[in-house]
């Protein structure tokens, strides 16, 4: 166990550093210039040149990473160049709101697609079966601000059931996160259903109904523990998603996640910003896998001997 | 919403108790606004802000040496009690007011004027505006490291702040009327350093009290403000992450009382067809003209003959009516309420036929290929296509290039990238209501460099001798003449047409039932576009 613990760490600090230097590259690459967005209309060449110098926007590409992989290493993500906050600060104030989403869109989404799944793969081929699907490939398919302007006009605006748009009570998360659930839900849908006609398929199961058992026992006991593996791993990959920030539901119900912090941080090429949040959603894409695999093997015996 | 009404009862009640100067104006102090936003507000540093929504917010939480007639470009005394121009126009003499307060409490001296203004040109402070305060002896100095403090600068007591110029500069007054001119407490700056930004201390009408990042502000009025009776809101609270069309829902519903990013386009002939709401709306004209440059560097809009045609080839009002009437056709760089605007000039004329007559007397009897760039944000591009089907029908192909706003802005500060640009979502809007704002950086020399504004890279010596004499007038005996000069400038510049002016933006903005105030207040051309301090609460009177 100590020496997979190990292995992973050092591949998660290749990876991360693969990241930084990836975004480091590519935010020098916009045709754009920092500076001049910071600078204003009007700055003149002089205050140009010296925000660029204030800011060590000067020095060589290979100089400005270093030193931000130095400042890394010592827990700095530097400050905003517009805000001038701390990077450290503006992720996590916006920490609380992401993670809420985060649990909140995963719950959403499990909670639509395993039963959807599930009763999709033992009602195979019938009614139900299709009818869930066409609804799963609505979900998926259906842009989330459409879903959510939808969700937002008939609950909160017409019935008023909810809020309208804001963060702060379980009642504001109910939206977005079913938001985001119903897009997730319909994926995990589809991966339950397959996943789970293939362990339908398998012998235990037959000789599990030959002796005699319900058929909700086969299919919750029997059957949903060996295909619910995939969904372990893709819950694993959408904590790193949603991390990043989900913009689209973000700005629709107006949840300060991070999501809104790098879409502002983009539009005025604020490269601490779209650095630091970058590292946070690949940080988490890491841990998030890294979870998933030490929870299938508790959920398979299997894989624990490997 | 209960709780909202509960706290605006009480406030209310409060309002009994409040001093008679209040009430003396006839509208009473109290209650609250809330304001939605879509995005976080950047910084309240003065020095450094410089958007559509911190502009307002700064100017409600500062005060500096001068400022304007609320809704107009009149400019009076603000800290200034009282001050003196000399005959040669290059010393400026500040009686300060006594016994104005900051937000902590401290009395504002006139080394506060003195510490501000040296801030924001030190490079230190990172400012953008630093340009601005260029005529100030010693600005090369302190620009180029070689000096902190602005020797043109002084306070040679308590309340006289001396202000000495290289040479006389028309557009001082306005200078120390913007956002950036505010006076702040040292003491503040130097506790919160880089973080200053996000805990404001001014003088201003109101003071900052909280700000949850990425949720909401708040804003308290502040009772030691020097104008008796001001502001009337007690509090006013801004909420962060509101999309436009949510926030309209909002403020129907009763939770938000002004829409901070304006009406959505998509609800836009909605709302104006509402009997009721449309009576929530004000509308006004801004100090703004879009328009589109031609780069008089690229072949073949180096010839007056293709860009005059480009002008005649434009169907203004068909532009205009795309978007829903938002705007007015413009004839000449200057907006109508800027001094300096001449009423009687009549502009190329909407002529398809003279255009392609202009075009093969150029050399170009079958047009020409070139780019037209735009930023990607509605309605732009939507703007550039009917640019583009404009030209094609005088035979010019214009490819679009519709790209985000820092690229576009990028590519126009290259002597040799972008034959023409529209320029709606970036430019122009004055920063103060000076016709020298609109010559400058978008149409001088100076702006004419590689990064900078003037995307049509119009350089003309005889106008440039125009514009510094205009500038170096700064006897205010002498405004008319100075504005006839002005006059005369923009004139000459449309005949070598470098531009073609399209519309002038008109700003609508709604707001509740609950608050109220002058139309102005809302739209307010200089406050850019709220004047907080004149918005009062209907259910405080």
């Amino acid at each position: 166990m100590s020496s997979f613990l190990a292995r992973r760490l050092g591949q998660s600090v290749s990876i991360l550093l693969g990241v930084t230097l990836i975004t480091f590259c590519l935010s020098f690459l916009i045709p754009a210039d920092p500076v001049r967005m910071l600078a204003g209309r009007s700055a003149t060449q002089e205050t140009v040149e010296n925000i660029r110098h204030q800011l060590g926007l000067d020095q060589p590409l290979p100089v400005q990473y270093a030193k931000y992989v130095w400042r890394l290493a010592q827990g700095d993500m530097g400050r905003s160049f517009k805000q001038k906050t701390e990077v450290t600060t503006l992720i996590l104030s916006r920490m609380p709101a992401t993670l809420q989403l985060m649990a909140g869109a995963i719950l959403f989404e499990l909670l639509i697609g395993i039963p959807a799944g599930l009763i999709a793969a033992a009602r195979r081929g019938k009614k139900a079966d299709s009818g869930f699907m066409v609804l799963s490939f609505l979900g998926v398919s259906a842009p989330q601000f459409v879903t959510g302007l939808i969700l937002l006009y008939v609950f909160a605006h017409r019935l008023q059931w909810f809020p309208l748009g804001g963060y702060g009570s379980l009642a504001h998360l109910v939206l977005p996160a079913l938001t985001l659930g119903i897009t997730g839900g319909g994926w995990y849908s589809r991966m339950m259903r397959s996943s789970m006609i293939d362990v339908l398929l398998q012998d235990y199961i037959r000789t599990a109904r030959a002796k005699g058992l319900s058929p909700l026992r086969v299919l919750l006991v029997h059957g949903l523990r060996n295909a619910v593996l995939p969904i372990i791993a893709m819950v694993g990959l959408d904590i790193g998603f949603f991390m990043a920030g989900a913009v689209v539901v973000e700005s629709v119900y107006g949840w300060p996640g991070i999501g809104q912090l790098a879409w502002q941080a983009i539009q005025v090429i604020d490269i601490p910003i779209i650095m630091g949040v970058t590292l946070v959603a690949a940080v988490s894409i890491v841990f998030g896998n890294f979870l998933a695999d030490l929870v299938m093997p508790l959920v398979d015996p299997r894989l624990r001997e490997n | 919403m209960r709780k909202t009404r509960i706290v605006l009862a009480m406030l209310a009640a409060l309002c009994l108790a409040l001093p008679a100067a209040a009430q003396a104006a006839g509208i009473k102090q109290g209650g609250k606004a809330v304001v939605s936003y879509k995005d976080d507000v950047v910084t309240l540093d003065p020095a450094i802000g410089y958007d559509w929504q911190n502009w307002s917010i700064i100017k409600s939480l500062n005060a500096r040496l001068m400022t304007y007639e609320a809704g107009t470009a009149k400019l009076v005394k603000d800290l200034a009690a009282d001050f003196t121009i000399s005959p040669d126009g290059k010393t400026y003499v500040f009686k300060i007011r006594k016994g104005v307060k900051f937000h902590n409490g401290r009395e504002v001296k006139a080394a506060d004027v003195v510490y501000s203004l040296n801030r924001v040109v030190h490079p230190k402070t990172q400012s953008p505006a630093q340009g601005f305060y260029k005529s100030i002896v010693g600005f090369d100095e302190m620009v180029a490291g070689k000096a902190e403090t602005l020797a043109g600068l002084s306070a040679p007591d308590d309340a006289t702040v001396k202000i000495v110029l290289t040479a006389p500069d028309a557009t001082m007054l306005h200078v120390l009327a913007l956002n950036f001119s505010s006076v702040v407490p040292k003491e503040a700056v130097d506790k919160w350093g880089d973080d200053f930004g996000h805990h404001p201390v001014g003088a201003g009408p109101f003071e900052l009290t909280e700000w949850s990042l990425g949720q909401r502000l708040v804003m308290k009025r502040f009772t030691n403000y020097f104008v008796p009776g001001a502001p009337y809101l007690d509090e006013i609270e801004i909420q962060i992450g509101l999309e436009p069309t949510v926030a309209l829902l909002k403020l129907q519903q009763g939770g938000v009382d002004i829409l901070g990013d304006s009406i959505p386009p998509a609800r836009f002939v909605d709302i104006m067809k509402d009997p009721e709401w449309s009576k929530q709306v004000e509308s006004g004209s801004d100090l703004q003209t879009g328009y589109i440059t031609m780069n008089v560097k690229m072949k073949p809009f180096d010839d007056v003959r293709v860009r005059k045609a480009v002008n005649m080839a434009i169907d203004k009002e068909r532009i205009v009516k795309m978007i829903n009437n938002r705007a007015k056709p413009a004839n000449q760089p200057l907006p109508p309420t800027m001094p300096g605007y001449d009423k009687a000039y009549k502009g190329y004329p909407f002529d398809p036929a003279k255009a392609k007559a202009l075009l093969a007397e150029a050399g170009f009897p079958q047009g020409f290929e070139t780019e037209l760039y735009c930023m990607n944000v509605d309605p732009n591009p939507r703007i550039a296509q009917s640019i583009q089907r404009d030209l094609a029908a005088i035979g010019i192909k214009a490819n679009i290039k519709s790209l985000s706003q820092a690229t576009v802005i990028a590519a126009g500060g290259e002597s040799d990238q972008a034959p023409m640009i529209w320029s709606g979502g970036m430019a122009w809007i004055a920063d103060f209501p000076d016709p020298s704002n609109f010559y400058g950086p978008i149409l001088g020399c100076g702006g004419a460099v590689k990064g900078g504004w003037n995307w049509a890279w119009y350089c003309n010596d005889k106008i440039e001798e125009m514009a510094r004499k205009a500038d170096a007038m700064s006897d205010p005996a002498k405004t008319a003449e100075r504005e006839a000069l002005w006059r005369d400038i923009f004139i000459k510049i449309m005949d070598d047409a470098p531009w073609c002016p399209v519309f002038n933006e008109a700003r609508f903005n709604m707001h509740s039932t609950r608050v109220a105030g002058d139309a102005k207040s809302f739209i307010d051309p200089v406050h850019i576009p709220f004047n907080y301090g004149k918005i009062y609460a209907k259910d405080a009177q």
